[in-house]
C-alpha cells in the first residue's frame, strides 16, 4: 500500500464494497456497488446486464411460434405468465379469437404461476432475514404446483405451455381434481408461514418501516405489481384491463398503507389467497368447447404495432411487437420487464438504510435477473 | 504420583476427546435438527442416516488448499484461529461433569480442576477467545472487516450483560469455585434456574449471542457478510473457527447447567416416586440437561430471523445490561432483607 500523505490517526472513509454479482443473497447476478459510512448506505449504484442473453434480438429473427420458447427463458420462476403475455399480444395484433376454454385455463395457469412465484418469493426473502425454515416450506408447496405444471405440459420449470390461437393441450383428466385439492392444501400451509413471520417481533422490528415508498413516489419511479399496491396505489391489469379469463372472475385487489417492506409482504401474502380463490372459481366453471382458436398455419399477421400488458406475479409484464406484413418473424420486439422497473427503485429505496437492510429490500421487490436482462 | 498427575492426564485426555467428539456430532444434530423442522431428512448418505457424516466433514476439510491471501497480515491470520480455539477447549477445565467416582479403587473426581474462582476463570477466558477477531482485520479484506466490527462490538456488549446474571449466582451460591455453585444449589434445595428465572433467561438470550447464534448471528450473517470474519480462511484453519464456534456452544450449555439447571444433580430428589431418577448417574444428568440447552439453541435458529446489527445492540444495551443490574440490586435487597 503507497500513502503519499501521511493519514490522519481517526480519518473516516467511505468504505465501497461489491456486493455481487457472485454475492448468495442478490437473488442471482445483480452487481450493486454499495458505498458505505459505517454500515449506513450512502450510494447504491445497481449493475446489470451478467444474465443478458439478446433475448429481444433472437426473437427478432425467430418466427413468432418459436418466440413462446424464448419468453420461458425471462422471468424464469414466472414462465406460465410470459407465454400468457407473449401470446395475447400476437392475438391482439392478428385479432385472432380464443375460445373460452383456453383462456379459463390460461387464467387457471397463470394463478398458479402466481402462487409458485410468490412462494418462492416468499421463502427467499426470509430466508435472506435468517428465517430458513419459511424457505423450506414454501419449496415444499411449491413442488406440488410444479407437479400440476409438468402433468399439464411435461416440464417444470421452462413450460412452453400456451401457443397464439389457444392452447396446445386439454385439462387432462384427473386434473382438476388435483389442482383443488392443491387449492386446500396451499389454503391450509398459509397460516403456517404467518405463524413463523407476520407476529414474529424481529421479522417485525426486521421490515417495519424499511424502505418507505410514498404512492406519490411509487408512481413517478415506474413502480409495478405488489409493491406499488403495497403504497396504496389501486393498480392491477387483471381489474384494469381484464384479459384470458379475468373480466368472469372474482377477486380483490390487496392494497398497503404505508409502503414499506412489511406491507409488501402482506399485499403478497393476500395475493396468495385471491389467487387461490381465482383458480377453484376457474376450475369450477371451467367451459366446455374447443381449446384452439382459427390460426392460419403461417403466423404472419399485418402490418402494425400493438402494447399489451399483462399482471405477472412481478408486476406489469408488457410486449411491444411490430409487425411489417411480409415477414414471419417480427421487425421489432420489446419487452417491458417489471423486475427491471422495480429495480430502479432499489437505489432510492436502500438509502440511509444498513447493510441488512439492502438485503431485505433486494428480496421485497422480488426480482429475477434474467427477466432485468433479457 | 498417581492421584496427582495420572488421573488429571487421564481426565484431560477424557475430557479433550469428549469435547472434540461431541462438537463433530453437534454440528451433525444441528443439520439433523434443523432439517426436520423444515420437513427435509438432511445429511443420509455417509454411514447410516449419515451418522458419519462429521469424518467425511473433516477429512475434506484436512484436503482443502490453506490459503494465506497475499495482502493478509500473515502472522496474525495463522495466530487468530488458534486464538479462537484454545480458550474454547480450556474453559472445560473447570467444568463439574460429575460428582466424582471410584474406579479401580481410585476416587476420581468429576471434573479436572476445582479452582476457587472457577466461575471467573471461566469469564476470563471466554474473554480471550474474543481476540480472534482479529483474524478478520488481518485478512486485509472488506467483507471480513465488517464482520469483524460487528463481532468484536456484539461480543463486548453482551458479555456485559452475562457477567451481571453470574453475579446474581455467585450471590446466591457465596462461593465462585463451580464444584461449590453445585453443592450450593442441593443445599439450598432449588437450582438457581428457578430462584433466578430472570437471569437465566438473561443469560440464555446472551449466550445466543456470544456464540454467534440464530438470531444474534450477524457477525456470520450469510446472506449479508458471505461467512463472517472467516470469509478468507479455507481448510484446516476455517476449522479450527468452526470447532471453536461450536465449542464455546458446549462451553455456555455446560455453564448453563452447572450454574442454573443443578449441573450433574437429579431433578426432584425429594419426590419419593420419582427417586428412580437418581439411579441415572450424575454425568449422564449433565449431558442431558447440556444436550436439552443445546437443542434450544439448534431450536432457535430453525425457527427466528436475524436481527439487525443496530437493533441487537439497542436489545444488549437498553434491555438486557439495565434488566441484568436491576436484577443483582434485587438480588441483593432480598439477601439482606430476607
Amino acid at each position: 500500500m503507497q500513502t503519499d500523505t501521511p493519514r490522519p490517526m481517526f480519518d473516516t472513509d467511505e468504505l465501497v464494497i461489491n456486493m455481487g454479482p457472485q454475492h448468495p443473497s442478490t437473488h442471482g447476478v445483480l452487481r450493486l456497488i454499495l458505498k458505505l459510512d459505517g454500515e449506513r448506505v450512502v450510494d447504491c449504484d445497481p449493475v446489470i446486464g451478467y444474465l443478458h442473453r439478446g433475448i429481444e434480438k433472437l426473437s427478432e429473427n425467430r418466427d413468432y411460434t418459436q418466440i413462446v420458447l424464448l419468453t420461458d427463458r425471462m422471468d424464469y420462476v414466472a414462465a406460465a405468465t410470459n407465454n400468457l403475455g407473449y401470446v395475447e399480444t400476437v392475438e391482439k395484433l392478428y385479432s385472432i379469437e380464443v375460445p373460452r376454454r383456453a383462456q379459463y385455463i390460461r387464467t387457471i395457469l397463470s394463478e398458479l404461476q402466481r402462487v409458485a412465484s410468490h412462494l418462492l418469493w416468499l421463502g427467499t426473502h426470509a430466508a435472506d432475514l435468517g428465517a430458513l425454515t419459511v424457505l423450506l416450506f414454501g419449496l415444499r408447496e411449491r413442488e406440488l404446483i410444479l407437479d400440476l405444471f409438468e402433468e399439464y405440459c411435461g416440464a417444470r420449470l421452462t413450460y412452453n405451455s400456451m401457443r397464439i390461437g389457444g392452447q396446445p393441450w386439454d385439462v387432462p383428466p384427473g386434473w382438476a381434481r388435483k389442482v383443488l385439492a392443491f387449492c386446500d392444501v396451499q389454503e391450509q400451509k398459509l397460516p403456517e408461514y404467518e405463524q413463523l413471520l407476520t407476529g414474529n417481533r424481529i421479522f417485525l422490528e426486521r421490515t417495519r418501516d424499511i424502505g418507505i415508498v410514498s404512492a406519490a413516489d411509487a408512481i413517478a419511479i415506474g413502480l409495478c405489481g405488489p409493491p406499488l399496491r403495497a403504497s396504496g396505489v389501486y393498480r392491477d391489469v387483471r381489474k384494469d384491463e381484464p384479459y384470458a379469463a379475468y373480466g368472469e372472475m372474482e377477486f380483490d385487489v390487496p392494497l398497503g398503507t404505508r409502503g414499506d417492506t412489511y406491507d409488501r409482504y402482506l399485499v403478497r401474502l393476500e395475493e396468495f389467497r385471491q389467487s387461490l380463490r381465482i383458480i377453484r372459481q376457474g376450475m369450477q366453471g371451467l367451459p366446455e368447447g374447443p381449446i384452439m382458436g382459427k390460426v392460419p398455419r403461417l403466423i404472419k399477421p399485418p402490418a402494425g404495432e400493438t402494447y399489451h400488458a399483462i399482471e405477472a406475479p412481478k408486476g406489469e409484464l408488457g410486449y411491444f411487437v411490430v409487425s411489417d406484413g411480409k415477414s414471419v418473424s417480427p421487425y421489432r420486439f420489446r419487452v417491458r420487464p417489471p423486475s427491471f422497473c422495480n429495480l430502479q427503485a432499489l437505489p432510492q429505496l436502500v438509502k440511509g438504510h444498513l447493510v441488512a437492510d439492502v438485503i431485505a429490500l433486494i428480496g421485497t421487490i422480488d426480482i429475477v435477473l434474467g427477466e432485468v436482462d433479457r | 504420583m498417581v492421584e496427582t498427575v495420572i488421573v488429571p492426564l487421564i481426565m484431560i485426555v477424557t475430557v479433550l476427546a469428549a469435547v472434540l467428539v461431541t462438537v463433530m456430532y453437534i454440528v451433525l444434530l444441528e443439520r439433523k435438527v434443523q432439517a426436520w423442522v423444515q420437513v427435509r431428512l438432511g445429511p443420509m448418505r455417509v454411514g447410516p442416516h449419515g451418522v458419519l457424516q462429521p469424518i467425511a466433514d473433516v477429512l475434506k476439510l484436512f484436503l482443502k488448499e490453506d490459503i494465506t491471501p497475499a495482502r493478509a497480515d500473515a502472522g496474525v491470520f495463522t495466530a487468530a484461529p488458534i486464538i479462537v480455539l484454545v480458550p474454547a477447549l480450556i474453559a472445560f477445565a473447570v467444568i463439574p461433569f460429575a460428582g466424582g467416582l471410584s474406579l479401580f479403587g481410585l476416587d476420581i473426581p468429576g471434573r479436572i480442576a476445582d479452582v476457587n474462582v472457577g466461575l471467573l476463570y471461566v469469564i476470563s477466558v471466554a474473554g480471550i477467545g474474543i481476540y480472534g477477531i482479529m483474524g478478520g482485520w488481518s485478512s486485509n479484506s472488506k467483507y471480513p472487516l465488517l464482520a469483524s466490527l460487528r463481532s468484536s462490538a456484539q461480543l463486548i456488549s453482551y458479555e456485559i450483560a452475562v457477567t451481571m446474571t453470574l453475579v446474581t449466582v455467585i450471590m446466591l451460591a457465596g462461593t465462585l469455585s463451580m464444584v461449590g455453585i453445585v453443592h450450593a444449589q442441593l443445599e439450598q434445595g432449588w437450582w438457581f434456574g428457578f430462584m433466578q428465572p430472570v437471569a437465566f433467561g438473561i443469560y440464555f438470550i446472551g449466550g445466543l449471542a456470544e456464540t454467534n447464534r440464530a438470531p444474534f448471528d450477524l457477525p456470520e450473517a450469510e446472506q449479508e457478510l458471505v461467512a463472517g470474519f472467516h470469509t478468507e480462511y479455507s481448510g484446516m484453519r476455517f476449522a479450527f473457527f468452526f470447532l471453536a464456534e461450536y465449542t464455546n456452544m458446549i462451553v455456555v450449555s455446560a455453564v448453563a447447567t452447572t450454574l442454573f439447571l443443578g449441573g450433574w444433580l437429579a431433578p426432584f430428589p425429594n419426590v419419593p416416586w420419582l427417586s428412580f431418577l437418581g439411579y441415572l448417574p450424575g454425568w449422564a444428568w449433565f449431558m442431558l440437561k447440556t444436550f436439552g440447552f443445546l437443542y434450544v439453541f439448534l431450536w432457535v435458529r430453525a425457527t427466528f430471523p436475524r436481527y439487525r446489527y443496530d437493533q441487537l445492540m439497542r436489545l444488549g444495551w437498553k434491555w438486557l445490561i439495565p434488566l441484568a443490574i436491576l436484577n443483582v440490586v434485587v438480588t441483593g435487597l432480598v439477601k439482606v432483607l430476607v
